[in-house]
This record gives structure tokens, sequence and C-alpha cells, in this order.
């Protein structure tokens, strides 16, 4: 029998505010530990929280990038659990009545639109974090407590571990594009939980779901779907039950095992935040919020096909990442050749950034550079190879291109009386090749422009090269 | 010297200003006093007299006239909100070793009018109680007398001020702390409207339902005290951001053409002396002026019941972050976790707050929150419709402040007759609105009789107008001792 795979999922996004949801600590990642940490943070007795109005702008903002609807009446609400990483013992969230419902997002899966239906996102503040590998035994660390997250949930509209990544993509690059979420992955300040269950192939009936929390890369997101996936069925066509349950994906052996069942669930007895007012947004700062989202990676995509006249391909992989679709319109603007560009940042570059583990921002290079290379090419000072050379000269960081290629002579030939001399020798040392193209083997032209090149190192202006070798040809045959 | 502890803050604030009067004279007057009847009373959590002492001599080397009504003046502080460098314990024994690093807003506030702190008084365990009984610590006393209970949450505060060992005192009412103490005392206790005074840096107990008021002799102090720590904080999200009235021009207003609602129903099951009060009450407004209206309140149990549930479910969540994780007292020996968290929360509460957690968990529960919170919740807004009607015929709500006078150590037992003793101030915490208990003579065993006057949201001036005009015509009988 063959299963239906259904998915929801749980994002939990990191907002980019400078303070954190409740006070004016710093949210900045990495400080001292308890180093952002006040009163309210440590949820000191008779403390009470303010809300960062910022929070509830980019959460807005979120919705609005995820084409959901704001409410003008939002509250926040308390989860209540023990935990030495939560010091109030609840979590300030919001329960039933969440800033953001009902959006949708469309993903393209193998050359068609799928739309994702999102549920809701919701308001609420991080936790801190446990260090275990202490002497004194497990210590805890408050900076991260009042973090400000937005949790973003999809309808279980997701069928394939591919479907998953390729939304989880998109979320990301909506969040960073909207400035809502830096996403750094590495940071923890985009995280993944999946709900997961299986069915026969075109039921109605859902099977009984699985939840896989803190997924933090989406490698781990599509690995942990595909085993999960993959465990439920062969439990089913063993016959044996699926457990309601939370499991946690060990991303290092690459399984996942049960963490806590139905039964031992928490009861978090969700009631309203009384120390806080309701979040009221009039429609006029929700049209504010809008009018003021920046452009989307899909009318960024759109536009790049339109304005650019760049192939669907290239446009989505420019503008997946806002930084390369910034790299790209900056250079864009100093040199007009939208293709090469496009193809320089597609093809070239990423390798060197895979080598030296480093982001698209923090090249060593700028956007005149990258154009100031295209634009040798284009007047035919250097060839496409020895472009390629220089780049790699680039990434050391220390020249512009016209300098390296200057201090490397890698200029290409482009002195006719120079190639003049060189040709008409090649010629006369291959008297076969004159013939053959005599005869009508016009492929002969190949082999004389080889030699050439091998001569002047590759350095000869190939066109220029070709219309002296013809021309010397042309004398000889007569 | 004697007569200096009796006098009103307004009077002291007068000797100051005409240099009858030292600051050092008035705050030694109190200390002397609290060593010589603390004893007795068991007023005191901790002590800062020689701080006061000190704070005194720097206001009379300054050599200035004072700059508000408490600059240079004692005063008292319950033992839950938080002063920065000086223990705060809530009357329990899980915050025994707390030392807060911040200040509470509203201490803030008192520091920089110059107002001297003798110290935190005692109070019932994060203010669940009505007899002060429940503190982790001392059995505060009635002054009036020594085997009956000074009535609660805030007794410490109200024992304080009604014992003279400090002019004027703060404390907190969640659903009649102020006003039922002040009441078993005879002074004057206010609840002022929701939001009116910060409750950044109270220890909550029910956040939707606590406010900071005032415990003084007289009400012209109450309304000159609150004048200065009534003011929006932005600390606190529920803090009143509007226009805040003045609470002291109209203190002398006449109440000819003013409208008095009293509930004929509230006066069964009173005890006899306190219905005599109340009608005697009714007699003197009438004679100032007053139209005096019948009106029905038919939510009096429901809004009790209710109370306790969202008392208690906010309860559950605010004491949950005593875990012996970061701060106060953790258990001794434990076994993992969830033990420590156990053993430190079996050890640190009393059996009181043990109750009302418990019973704010149940209420909070999956399965039991529709029946019983959310219930609870829909009472709330009847109840605010309830005052919505009345007040729309009157302009105040006189009854009385409890059922009876002050009753003895260990009389009240049950639970369940504990928690009646605040039935009659109970809905002004539900619905948010202002109240104050004034003095309203004695009964046959000479113990102070309280009643109760409310209005619509920020109407303060209004009740210390009615009840000074109360004051004047009856006089004040204050205990000599």
């Amino acid at each position: 029998m063959d299963y239906d795979i259904v998915i929801g999922m749980e994002i939990h996004a990191e907002l980019a505010t400078k303070s954190k949801i409740f006070c004016s600590c710093s949210t900045e990642f990495g400080a001292e530990e308890n180093t952002h940490a006040c009163p309210v943070c440590l949820g000191l007795p008779g403390v009470l929280p303010v809300i960062n109005e910022k929070v509830v702008e980019y959460a807005a903002r979120a919705g609005l990038a995820l084409n959901c609807e704001i409410a003008n009446f939002s509250k926040m609400d308390r989860k209540n659990y023990f935990y030495p990483d939560l010091p109030k013992a609840y979590q300030t969230s919001q329960f039933d009545l969440p800033i953001c419902t009902g959006g949708t997002v469309e993903i393209d899966v193998d050359g068609e639109t799928k739309p994702i239906g999102i549920t809701r996102i919701h308001i609420e503040e991080d936790a801190g974090k446990l260090l275990h590998e202490s002497a004194d035994g497990t210590l805890v660390d408050t900076n991260r407590c009042g973090v400000p997250l937005i949790e973003i949930v999809t309808e279980p509209d997701i069928t394939s571990a591919e479907e998953a990544k390729i939304f989880a993509e998109k979320i990301r690059n909506t969040l960073e594009y909207t400035g809502v979420s830096d996403c750094k992955m590495e940071e923890g300040s985009i995280r993944f939980d999946v709900n997961l269950s299986v069915k026969p192939k075109g039921s109605d009936t859902l099977g009984t779901r699985t939840e896989m929390k803190n997924l933090n890369s989406f490698r781990a997101l599509e690995r942990a779907i595909q085993y999960e996936a993959r465990r439920q069925i062969t439990e089913l066509k063993k016959g044996h039950p699926i457990i309601q349950e939370t499991r946690k994906w060990d991303d290092t052996k690459g399984v996942s095992s049960s963490l806590r069942s139905k039964e031992e669930a928490h009861d978090y007895r969700y009631f309203p935040e009384p120390d806080l007012v309701p979040i009221v947004l009039t429609d006029e700062q929700i049209q504010k919020f809008r009018d003021e989202l920046p452009e989307l990676p899909e009318q960024k995509r759109a536009r790049y096909i339109k304005e650019y006249n760049l192939p669907e391909y290239d446009a989505g992989v420019l503008t997946s990442s806002k930084d390369t679709a910034r790299f790209f319109e900056e250079t864009v603007a100093l040199i007009d050749k939208p293709k090469a560009v496009s193809n320089w940042l597609m093809v070239e570059i990423p390798p060197h950034l895979k080598e030296a583990e480093i982001t698209i921002n923090e090249l060593p290079f700028e956007p005149k550079d990258l154009a100031e290379l295209i634009a040798m090419i284009e007047d035919g000072t250097i060839s496409g190879k020895i472009a390629k050379k220089v780049l790699t000269e680039m990434f050391k960081g220390e020249k512009a291109p016209k300098a390296i290629v200057e201090e490397k002579g890698w200029a290409q030939m482009s002195d006719a009386s120079e190639l003049e001399g060189i040709i008409e020798k090649i010629v006369e040392e291959n008297p076969k090749s004159v013939a053959d193209i005599a005869s009508g083997n016009e492929k002969a032209y190949g082999f004389l422009t080889g030699q050439v090149m091998k001569a002047t190192k590759g350095q000869a202006n190939p066109k220029l090269a070709n219309e002296i070798i013809r021309k010397k040809v042309k004398e000889k045959i007569g | 010297m004697s007569e200096i502890i009796t006098k009103s803050v307004k009077e002291l604030n007068k000797a100051l200003s005409d240099g009858e009067l030292s600051s050092s004279e008035i705050t030694q007057a109190f200390v002397d006093k609290i060593k010589e009847d603390d004893d007795t009373y068991e007023v005191f959590l901790t002590k800062t007299l020689d701080e006061a002492l000190n704070e005194a001599k720097a206001f009379d080397e300054k050599g200035q006239a004072p700059r508000t009504i408490v600059d240079g003046l004692p005063y008292v502080l319950k033992d839950n909100i938080v002063t920065k460098d000086i223990r705060t314990t809530a009357a329990s024994k899980i915050l025994d070793n707390f030392i807060p690093p911040y200040d509470a807003s509203v201490y803030e506030d008192l520091n920089e009018d110059g107002a001297i702190l003798l110290g935190k008084v005692n109070m019932d365990e994060f203010a669940m109680g009505s007899s002060t009984e429940n503190s982790a610590y001392r059995k505060t006393k009635n002054p009036w007398d020594l085997t009956r209970v000074p009535g609660g949450s805030s007794g410490g505060s109200a024992a304080a001020v009604s014992a003279h060992l400090a002019p004027f005192a703060l404390g907190s009412d969640t659903g009649g702390s102020i006003r039922q103490p002040a009441a078993y005392t005879g002074v004057v206790g206010v609840k002022p409207t929701y939001g009116l005074v910060s409750r950044y840096g109270l220890i909550a107990f029910a956040s939707s339902l606590d406010q900071i008021g005032t415990f003084t002799n007289t009400v012209e102090d109450a309304a000159l005290i609150l004048s200065r720590i009534a003011k929006n904080d932005k600390k606190d999200s529920t803090s009143f951001s509007g226009t805040y009235p003045d609470f002291i021009k109209d203190l002398e207003a006449p109440l000819t053409g003013r409208t008095i609602a009293v509930v004929p129903a509230f006066e069964e099951g009173l005890q006899d002396e306190i219905r005599d009060s109340l009608k005697e009450a009714i007699d003197v407004y009438k004679d100032l002026g007053a139209e005096i209206v019948e009106v029905d309140f038919k939510l009096l149990e429901q809004a009790l019941s209710a109370y306790y549930m969202i008392a208690s479910a906010e309860a559950s969540s605010n004491l949950a972050r005593y875990d012996g994780v970061r701060y106060g007292v953790r258990a001794q020996d434990y076994d993992g976790l969830v033990d420590m968290y156990v053993k430190t929360r079996t050890e640190g509460f009393g059996p009181e707050v043990k109750r009302r957690i418990m019973l704010g968990t149940y209420a909070l529960s999956s399965g039991y929150y529709d029946a019983f919170y959310k219930k609870a919740m829909q009472i709330r807004t009847l109840v605010v419709n309830e005052y919505d009607k009345i007040f729309k015929k009157a302009d105040l709500l006189l009854t009385p402040t409890t059922a009876t006078t002050a009753f003895k150590f260990g009389e009240r037992s049950d639970p369940i007759e504990m928690y009646l003793s605040d039935l009659y101030t109970i809905p002004a915490n539900i619905s948010g609105i202002p109240a104050l208990s004034m003095p309203a003579g004695l009964d046959k065993n000479g113990l102070p009789i309280g009643l109760q006057l409310s209005g619509p949201a920020l109407s303060e001036g209004l009740l210390f107008n009615a009840a000074h005009a109360y004051e004047k015509v009856t006089g004040n009988e204050k205990l000599e001792r």
C-alpha cells in the first residue's frame, strides 16, 4: 500500500529588535552569561512587563508579508510550566487571539505552484539557556529570556520533505527581506517544529501524528521528515499503531527517538496575561505597515525577469537571498549586463564563498569591483578565462581587478602589429593546416588559433587573433 | 512628646513647616513608640530605625521647609512592596533571605518626596488572608484588643497606624486587604481605582485585582498621600495614563444634591452595632443634604466565588516563580530538579498559600477552565455592569466594610468562614472601582466599626469629600493607649 505524508510546521523566528520584548535589555547574541538580564528578565518578585512596540510592528509585518489578516485586537496569554530556564515559570505568549491569522505562501515544487496555508502567527518570548557542562552543575544563562519571537503555524498542507524544505527556505527569505528577523540559523534565530502523520493514499482520515521540535537547519528538517515518514510507514506496515508523542531528532546519528507521550504532555493552563493590556492596532496603523513593506522575493523575481530579461531560473536564484539580490542590483546599476552579472554571482562566486566559509555580505570586494571585472571582459582587456583567475585574486582581498590585471600582466594582446609577427610565424610553421583550409577544412583554423593562444600564453585577444589568422592564411593560399 | 505620635500627617507637616518640630523629634517619637510597643503588637518584620533617624537628621541639617506633604515624615510599608537593599519577604518563608536589587515605583516616589521609612510590616503570607494570622513570622495584634486580629492581609500596616507606630502606612488591597483591617483597627483605609497607583515592585498576588493604597488617621491625610503616589508609571502597562483628578480641591464641598446609594439587603447578617452605625450614617448624610436611594446588589455572593477563582488562578501563576532556582530559599536536601521544586515549595509556602495555588491550578486546568475561570470572568463582567447601573442612579455607594468587628485569634479556622470576611469589599476589586473604609464608632466591646464608601472609577475626590464630611460630623474615636 502507498501512503500520503501529511505535515504541518511551526516555525520560531527571533525578531530583529534591538531590545527584548518586555524590558530594555539588549537582544545581542553571544554576550557573557547573565549580562543582558535585569529584574524583569529574572522574573524577580514584583516586576511587570511592558511590551516593546517594535515587536508588535515586526510581527504584523511578518503577517502582511505572508498574506495574513492582522488583528485589530489581540492579547497576550500566560503559558504555565516549570523549567529552570523560565524564570517566571510561565512563558508570555498568545493563545486564542494571535496577532495574525489566515495567510498563504506559494511555493514552487517541480515547476508547479502550491499554496501552503498559514494558520496563525503569534508573538512570544524566548526562554533562557541551560549550561550543563559546568563544574557547579547545571547553570542558567538568562540572556535569551525575553528575546522576542514569532511562531508561524501552518496548515497540514505539506506532503514531503522537499516541500517542507522549500517552504522553510521561503519563510526564511521572506522574514529576512522584511527585516523582521535576521534568520541566522547558526545562532538559532530560526527553528522548525514538524508535525507529521501518514495515511493510506487518497484516504480522508488523518493518521496519528508525532511532533519533532527545534530542527535548526534545512538539512536536519529534510532528513528528520524523511526518517519519520519512513518510520511511521514501516510501523503501520508491521501492523503497529503510531503513538502520539514528541520525538527528538538526533542529527548526528540521523535517527529520532521518543521524548514524551501525549499522556506526559504538559497542561499549560493558558489564561490572559493580566499584567499587559490588549494589543490594539487600528486599520490606519496596519495600512502603514503594509505601505512600508519592502519588495518581497516574489515581486523581486518577477521584476528581474521583466526588467533585466533574466531567465526564471536566474531570477529565482538571485532573489533567494536578500543579500545576493542587493549585490546583483548594485552591480547592474554600474554595468548594464544583467545576464553576465547573474552568471558571475550564480556560477563563479559561490564556490569561492564556500571555500572561504563566508557569506556574500563578507566578500572582500564590492559590487563596483565585480562591475569593473565584467567591463574588462566586455572591452576585450581580458578573456573570460583570465577573468576567473582575476576573481581568485580578488578573493585575496587586496586589489581591484584592474590593478590585478596590470600587476600580473594579464591584459590581452590587442596590439595588431605584435600579434601579426607571431601569427605569421605560426602560419609558416604549419603548412599542413594551411593546405587543409585550402581544401575546404575550416576546422584547421581552430588548430591555428590554439597555437596562437599557446604562444601568447592565452593573452591574445581571440577576436583579433582570428581576424589576423584568416588574413595571413588567405595571403598564403593566394 | 507623646502628643507627636497622635498627630495627623497634615499636622506634622505644619509643625515641620512652622519649625515647631524637627524631623528628628518626630521620627524619634515614633522610633521610641516602636521600641516600646512592637513587642506587644508584633507589627514589624524588618525595622530601619537607625537609617530613619539618620535621614531625619539629614533633613533637619538642610534647614529647609518640607517640599512635599510627606517630606521629613516617617511611615511604614507592607512587606510585599520591594525596597532595594532592604529585606522583603511578603511574610513568606520562601523569601526569608530576599534582598531586592530594585525599588518599587511607589517607594521610589516616596523617597523622592522625602518620606522616611521606619520599616517593613507584617501581613498575611503573599497577602492571602483576612487576619494576618497567615504570616510565616508573627501574629500581629489588634491594638484595640490584643486577643483579636488586626484583620488582613495588611494587618501590620493597619495596626501600625492605629497604634501610632507610624503616621501613615501603605498596604495593598486585592479583595479588601486595606479596607477590612482599617475597619478592624479604626483607621481610614483607601483602595484606589485599579491602575491609579503603580504596581511595579508590588509582589503580585492577583495582578488584575491588586492595588496599593493608604492607611491614615484622617480622611484628609489619605487624600494628601494618595495625591503623591497616584501617577502614571511607564513600567506598569496597567497604569492609568489619562489625566489624574485632584483629590483635595473638593474635600470641603457641600454634599447638597449628591445621591448616595444604600443596599437594604446588606443589613441582613450584620452585627447589630454595625447595622446601627450604617443607619446613623444614612441620617448624617441626609442632614448634610445628600439624597439617599435604595438599590439592589444581587451579585454579592457570586462576586465572592468569582473572586476566589480569579485571584487563585492568577496567584497560581504569579507564585510559580518561587521555585528555589534563582532567589529565595531552596530546600536543603533533594534528589534532582523536580524533587527540589517540590521540597522547596512544600517547605517554603504556608497552608493558605498552598490551598490557593492548588485551587487556582485546578481552575485553570484543561477541562475545568470553562466551568471555573471563564465562568468567573463572566461574573466579573456582570459585577461591572451591576455597579454601572448603581452609579447611574447615585454618585456613591454606602455599605458596611465588614459584617462584624475584629474577631479573636483562631476564631475563623474554616477557610470559607474566613473568606466571608471580605464579602462587602471584594466587589470593588472585581470591578476596579475605588473604595474606602472610614471609622464609624465602636461596638459594645469597644471595637472599631468601619463603613465603606465606593464610587465609579476615578471618583476618589468625591469619596474623600463624603468621608471627610462624615468624619467632621461624627469625630473619629482614636485609640488611647
